[in-house]
């Protein structure tokens, strides 16, 4: 294994030093416990937005902290969901007083933490809420497994209702609008290379020179199905129909409601993509695939989409949810209406995203 | 009676086991999850054990708070919050008490397996924990209302355990990371179940080493 790193132990630590040097003039980052917050946390009558999960992913979270996104991330040990005690503290340091939305990715891991974590800051008289996103369309079903991944969907639902708070919405407001573009989303990915966590030296899991891994979650866990290697449209072709052939996908959400102070359940169902419906478009790099590639890729996504009659309205094309230095690409469409797509054009300042600024 | 003290023998040879298997916990993760169960739960009781030499002659519920508070700031992930939650669970029951009878062990023990329950939603045959913790604590009631002594009681329940854990290799996961595996978790011994049956099986070596002493 050869990583640019110095102690294993110190890779989070020094990383998230690095962001502090970096990017002053956007965010904060505080190492006990760790997280990071916008510089001017917290916004005054504006709802906060708070997201984690494991390292490993960057630019998620961390990268998409700032004006118009998120107003805290909580970083957890590589592929590893953070912990409560740094989504309590994080969440205190970022609340006006118009409330936190804590946007969790469904791995059982983040959930529970998230859970306590929203327990905790409910206790201290702070309005929360959560939101969970669950937009891999690898995993069929609910009933039999922890339900759909939390994947590419976050980037696209963390700007939407980060212009949301920056907008005025208030927390049900935004929460209501999160969980919208939650359930429009839908994301697959694919893996040409494994990839190397520091702790463990070595890749998590082998795959021959003339093979790929279909239906990948974003830890460098094995996926869905492996087969041989063929070229970038039929590759493209196969990503690209697992979404837009993706039936009503039906789920119970568990959610936390302050005013009843408790978790409520929902039953939430996203539609299938229909023609004439409008997306937003997100080909992603899994850490390791060049721009090169991924612009190859979405030549292949613009011929599909245009021969279904799915117009994307907007697209974004890079390295934003990752797999440390895993090769492969994901793509997430999610259906928009007109106030997602004002959202989406809304001013962002962040580390990893920066528009209209 | 099962002392402050042998808890503490019991988390410091916890932690002392679950760093020497690091790396087979690590491996039986790889399989089916993100393989980094065994580094983080070492971690986790290591932790542990450092803050409650910080904070000698706690009574039991306090000695367990700081346990689980412990585990769910340092082993991040979903095991931290389920462990971390057992012990919180077991704390409440303990309260200030100093010294466990052989019927308020098995109390600890169970509410500390409910609180898993309660936070994870696992079944029986979902292929977690919970597939150790089930048999291990159901034998170790059995044995104990049988009249066994305690360290017949807790073999048996280490028996179990090992047997629960056993188990998991033919289920498929409905829960947690290895559930997006579908059928390709079957074959593969589940990594939690496992650091459940080296958690139970420190303690019945802990308190077979405790009577021996006496």
């Amino acid at each position: 294994m050869k990583k640019l790193i110095n102690a294993i132990d110190a890779v989070i630590t020094e990383q998230m030093e690095g962001m502090a040097l970096a990017h002053a003039d956007l965010l904060r980052v505080n190492l006990e416990p760790k997280f990071i917050v916008r510089a001017d946390a917290p916004v005054a009558d504006k709802v906060a937005l708070v997201s984690g999960g494991g390292s490993g992913h960057e630019p998620l979270h961390g990268g998409f902290v700032g004006m118009g996104m998120l107003a805290g991330a909580c970083p957890g040990e590589i592929f590893t969901s953070p912990t409560p005690d740094q989504m309590y503290a994080c969440g205190l340091a970022v609340n006006s007083g118009a409330g936190v939305l804590l946007i969790v990715k469904n791995y059982t891991g983040d959930v529970l933490s998230f859970e306590t974590a929203a327990e905790l800051l409910h206790g201290d008289g702070v309005p929360v809420r959560t939101v969970l996103v669950d937009d891999d369309v690898a995993v069929k079903d609910s009933l039999y497994t922890a339900g759909r991944r939390g994947v590419g969907g976050t980037v696209i639902v963390e700007k939407i209702a980060g212009a949301a708070a920056e907008a005025g919405y208030d927390l049900a407001q935004v929460a209501e609008l999160a969980q919208r573009v939650s359930i429009s989303s839908r994301s697959m990915g694919m893996a040409l290379t494994s990839c190397t966590t520091p702790a463990a030296g070595k890749p998590t899991f082998e795959l021959g020179d003339d093979e790929i891994e279909i239906g990948i979650g974003i830890h460098g866990e094995p996926g869905q199905r492996r087969m041989p290697i063929t070229d970038a449209d039929a590759i493209t072709t196969l990503l690209a129909e697992e979404i837009l052939d993706d039936g009503a996908y039906t789920r119970t959400v568990r959610s936390f409601d302050p005013d009843a102070g408790d978790w409520v359940e929902q039953t939430l169902t996203s539609a299938p993509f229909q023609p004439g419906d409008r997306v937003i478009a997100l080909v992603n790099s899994m850490g390791g695939t060049p721009a090169s590639e991924l612009y190859t890729v979405y030549r292949k996504l613009a011929h599909i989409c245009e021969a279904r009659n799915i117009t994307i309205a907007r697209r974004l094309i890079g390295a934003y949810i990752t797999s440390l230095e895993m090769q492969g690409c994901s793509i997430t469409l999610t259906r928009a209406d007109d106030e997602m797509l004002r959202l989406w054009d809304a001013p962002v300042h962040t580390p990893a995203l920066r528009w209209g600024v | 009676m099962i002392t402050a003290t042998i808890v503490e023998a019991w988390l410091q040879r916890t932690a002392a086991v679950l760093d020497e298997n690091k790396s087979y916990l690590t491996d039986l993760d790889a399989a089916i999850g993100d393989a980094d169960h065994g580094v983080n739960i070492a971690r986790g009781f290591g932790a542990v054990v450092q803050k409650l030499a910080a904070q000698p002659g706690q009574s039991l519920g306090a000695l367990f708070k700081t346990a689980g508070m412990t585990l769910m700031s340092t082993v991040g992930g979903a095991s931290g919050m389920l462990y971390g939650n057992f012990f919180l669970k077991a704390a409440g029951v303990a309260g200030d008490r100093h010294a466990l009878t052989d019927a308020e062990l098995l109390a600890v023990l169970e509410a500390g397996r409910d609180g898993i329950i309660q936070r994870g939603r696992a079944e029986p045959g979902d292929k977690t924990m919970i597939d150790a913790w089930t048999p291990a604590l159901a034998a170790l009631r059995a044995s104990l209302e049988a009249g066994q002594p305690p360290a017949a009681a807790l073999d048996a329940c280490v028996a179990a355990a090992e047997e629960g854990m056993r188990a998991t290799i033919p289920l498929q996961a409905r829960k947690g990371r290895a559930s997006y595996l579908g059928e390709r978790s079957i074959g593969h011994q589940d990594p939690g179940a496992t650091s459940t049956y080296l958690i139970l099986r420190a303690l019945a070596e802990t308190l077979a080493t405790a009577s021996d002493e006496m």
